[in-house]
């Protein structure tokens, strides 16, 4: 079973044997051009990621956009650390959008760790590049994406740390050159070259020029961790002093000479066509300036957003239902179910006697469900675009800076030299800027292009973003077990739905003998894309939830069960064990209040949490607090670290208690957060997170820690209550009980 | 009828319509876009800004309601240096995408002039703004903070 996970999981490499090994680095004759790209007066780059200036500050170029994960710190501290730089001499920007900086450790991740790439082998967090088509699966070395949790663990363990390794040691090459010495008899040290006999020394700045000749090694010598003096520190974000004054700039901050402002009103129902549209008195409101018809939507454009908002609010567009407008919630549920019944399931693990060892002991059974899901980022999407003179310049946060350059300039039917595409920051990604799911980019580039030499700032309202979302998928999943003698399971039969791939998240890690996972392709109208942490988000629910049930049903605690499932997995064993012993899950809590657990792996990451709640009788729910256990293998900036696994915990507990996004007449009936409810400071618990280390390759932070919040909960719900969540939000069921069974729990 | 509005100081005469909402007159016509948009109904907080050193978002407010009133934003928070609020998420590393920041700094910010002791339920009771990257924690930490200074 590892196995396959790991051989379908990005950072499984280091695990599968492979030596590290450093992404071919650029020949040096391609930096003139990246100098011409990239370099500012005074600075030279001396390899992919790395420039150094003549005053010896050092910039780090990142291939990933910020959305907040804090990897424009962490990256360049693993560079930083190899290239034996002064932290208060390193800088860090955004790659250009180019394909000379396309993030090649990351694709070399997935080539070092498969054979051969093949569709059903793309982790879930990139299919949408495939699944439109506008690259080929060759073309994934041109990847620039941010996603996945694997800026770390891939760009960073393959790359920056290369990068850095090998820029030291072709500057070491230079200053031996200079003095005529031995590389040997040299050493560096905060941003200097030192022979070490005479004390000599020169300035990385003195040297790069002479540096840059020399071809990179993709082979450097990499510091062992017992000599790190940057990494493993939790420094302090450096995107962080630009975000409490308002001066970082977004997407929907850009402002540019003669701009317009546009907003866009979408077919309701997914595929639907825009029919008809009366444009009454709109031309004739202040400011507006065109009117544009799309296919599946119409625009105003006006000198100012409130005006084009309420322009296009004014129109009474009429849309075709694209044969979908008698879809709801209902009906996908009834074909699910169906599908579940069906001969459709295809069997994606077969262990041991699989599902026929059901019949070797007590059958235990449970169906659950996880509805759509919206990502909501506090940034609704938008984005600037220009179209002169037969050029495109774009302006937008996307997780892709490059893919989102080549999707506008397909958009657009221009070649990529005549698109530019400036990268900014974004308020909030959660996969919903990933590429394959740039719907807003595709209406920014053809309103510009009916507005030829004005630039079009267009905007979602917060409606349009969340009615026109690419979803978490709503999944359905049947489990049976059979528990032996002593209420161990000897055979796990699970059955799931899936709206287009198996999911190597179903895979177990708990030792049962006899196992027999299959999926069911149920596709609908309704658009899905990846959600922070993605499959996982529902199988972690699923498992962990199903496991509990065994646990209960073999009148065991929840913890030794698990525990004594693991004996063959350490650090699962001892993620659970820390987060258990941390939440004192021994000692009984006052009556009203209770303890659930819950354990799951994603992105190489596992992560446990223990959430504790107050239940009242008539059903009043508090989560008090949450205590977490993560082994990510290392923790290259533990405070990062540590904030994502909060953030993750967050948007896992919006989801759990409150998160579902419905349809009816084929369209989303959620608009915006009043009915989309978010947790708040209010419901807030506290947070404790305690970070295990082990020698494993690094993981990924910033979904590990969504997945078991869901079932940690809703087994807290269950050692309170009695009650079993099996479909979420938690809100949708009532959780009152009555004086007579609360007495008897 | 130009209208007349004071922000961070400056009084400027504007020719907009009465009803246009304050946050896309100050992020459209004056350009200071540090106040972000993030729902237009009032329910995420991410528009906050001071009217007459109240926290008000400026989403749905009128840009007529708060003519003559002394309006704050983010900007305008910090001109002077920056302010204990903000010093306290740069040292509780409270952002992680930062987008809904000047809203919650700004919200925070009043909250501590009329009750610069606040409990967490105070806060709690305050503070409805939404941040997606689930920064509360820390931001708690940071008032908790600021709170015993």
């Amino acid at each position: 079973m590892a196995t396959t996970r790991r051989m379908i999981l990005l950072g499984g490499l280091g695990a599968a044997g492979a030596l590290v090994v450093g992404y071919a680095l650029w020949p040096s004759g391609r930096i003139a051009r990246a100098n011409r790209l990239a370099a500012k007066p005074g600075e030279q780059f001396i390899n992919n990621w790395i420039k150094i200036a003549q005053d010896d500050t050092v910039t780090v170029v990142v291939p990933h956009c910020d959305m907040g994960t804090g990897i424009f710190t962490a990256l360049p501290q693993m560079a930083a650390e190899e290239l034996d730089a002064d932290w208060s001499k390193v800088r860090v920007e955004a790659a250009p959008s180019d394909p000379d900086f396309a993030n090649g450790p990351l694709a070399e991740g997935f080539i070092l760790g498969e054979q051969k790439m093949t569709g059903e082998r793309i982790p879930a967090f990139l299919r949408g590049i495939v699944a439109n088509s506008f690259r080929t699966v060759a073309g994934f070395m041109d990847l620039q994406v941010t996603g996945g949790s694997s800026a770390v663990r891939a760009t960073g363990v393959y790359g920056m740390r290369v990068a850095g390794a090998a820029a030291r040691e072709m500057l070491v090459k230079a200053a031996a050159a200079r003095w005529n010495v031995d590389t040997n008899a040299c050493a560096t040290k905060n941003n200097r070259v030192f022979h070490t006999a005479s004390g000599k020394s020169f300035g990385y700045g003195e040297l790069v020029a002479e540096a840059a000749q020399y071809s990179p090694s993709g082979n450097p010598k990499l510091k062992p961790k017992s000599e790190y003096t940057l990494v493993g520190k939790p420094i302090p974000r450096v995107d962080i002093p630009k975000k409490v004054n308002g001066a970082t700039e977004y997407g929907l901050d850009v402002s540019l000479p003669g701009m317009a402002y546009a907003a866009i009103r979408i077919s309701p129902v997914f595929g639907g066509k825009l029919r008809a549209v009366s444009i009454g008195d709109a031309m004739k409101r202040r400011g507006v300036m065109k009117v544009v018809q799309l296919d599946d939507a119409v625009v105003a454009v006006a000198d100012r957003f409130w005006r084009a908002r309420d322009a296009v609010a004014s129109l009474n567009p009429a849309f075709d239902d694209g044969g979908n407008g008698a879809v709801t919630s209902a009906s996908i549920t009834g074909r699910r179910i169906a599908a579940l019944k069906s001969g459709d399931l295809k069997s994606d693990v077969s262990l041991g006697s699989g599902a026929d060892a059901l019949s070797q002991g007590r059958l235990v059974e449970a169906t659950y469900q996880v509805p759509y899901l919206a990502h909501a980022p506090m940034e609704p999407m938008n984005a600037t675009a220009l179209y002169k003179d037969g050029a495109l310049e774009v302006w937008s946060g996307t997780q892709d800076g490059l893919g989102a350059r080549a999707f506008c300039a397909k958009t657009a039917g221009l070649s990529m030299d005549k698109v530019t595409y400036h990268l900014l920051p974004m308020g909030g990604g959660f996969g919903r800027r990933l590429p394959g799911y740039f719907n807003f980019l595709d209406y920014a580039v053809r309103t510009a292009m009916a507005m030829p030499g004005t630039p079009v700032k267009l905007v979602f309202t917060r409606e349009q973003d969340m009615q026109h979302d690419y979803y978490r998928p709503n999944v359905r999943s049947t489990f049976r077990a059979a528990l032996d003698a002593k209420g161990m399971p000897v055979a796990w039969a699970n059955d799931y739905t899936t709206d287009d791939k198996a999911n190597p998240e179903a895979h177990i890690v708990y030792g049962i003998a006899n196992q027999s996972i299959r999926a069911v392709q149920v596709p609908t109208h309704i658009p899905t894309g990846p959600w922070r942490s993605v499959e996982a988000s529902w199988h972690g629910f699923f498992i962990e939830s199903f496991v509990d049930e065994l646990a209960h049903a073999a009148k065991m605690d929840p913890v030794g069960y698990r525990l004594a499932l693991l004996k063959n997995s350490p650090r699962h064993w001892s993620v659970v064990k820390t987060a258990a012993d941390a939440a004192s899950w021994s000692t009984p809590l006052p009556a009203g209040r209770a303890r659930g657990i819950a354990m799951f792996e994603c992105f190489q990451t596992i992560v446990a949490h223990v959430v504790e709640i107050t239940l009242t009788p008539d059903g009043n729910l508090a989560v008090d607090r949450i205590v977490s256990a993560v082994d990510c293998g290392y923790a290259v900036n533990p405070d990062g670290l540590k904030a994502q696994i909060e953030g993750g915990i967050i948007y896992g507990l919006t989801a759990a208690l409150n998160g579902e996004i419905t349809i009816d007449k084929g369209a989303v009936v959620q608009a915006n957060f009043p009915d989309y409810e978010m947790v708040r400071m209010a419901q807030c618990p506290e947070i404790e997170i305690h970070i295990v280390e082990s020698d494993a390759p690094l993981g990924g932070a910033g979904e590990p820690g969504t997945p078991p919040v869901a079932p940690a909960l809703a087994n807290a719900i269950f050692a309170a209550s009695g009650i079993r969540i099996r479909d979420l939000p938690v809100r949708n069921t009532s959780l009152a009980v009555s004086q007579a069974k609360a007495a008897n729990l | 009828m130009p209208i007349q509005l004071t922000v961070n100081g400056v009084s400027h005469q504007l020719d907009v319509e009465p009803d246009a909402p304050l946050l896309w007159v100050i992020r459209d016509e004056l350009g200071l876009t540090g106040t972000k948009f993030g729902c237009g109904i009032a329910q995420c907080g991410a528009c906050t800004v001071h009217v007459n050193g109240q926290a008000q978002r400026s989403c749905v407010t009128p840009v007529s309601s708060v003519e003559g009133a002394q309006i704050t934003t983010i900007e305008g928070l910090g001109a002077g240096g920056l302010t204990p609020v903000q010093q306290a998420w740069i040292d509780h590393q409270v952002p992680q995408c930062g987008y809904c920041q000047s809203g919650m700094i700004m919200a925070v910010s009043a909250l501590l002039k009329t009750n610069p002791q606040p409990t967490d339920e105070d806060l709690a009771n305050a503070i409805t703004n939404i941040c997606r990257c689930g920064t509360y924690p820390r931001i708690r930490a940071a008032v908790r903070a600021l709170a015993k200074a």
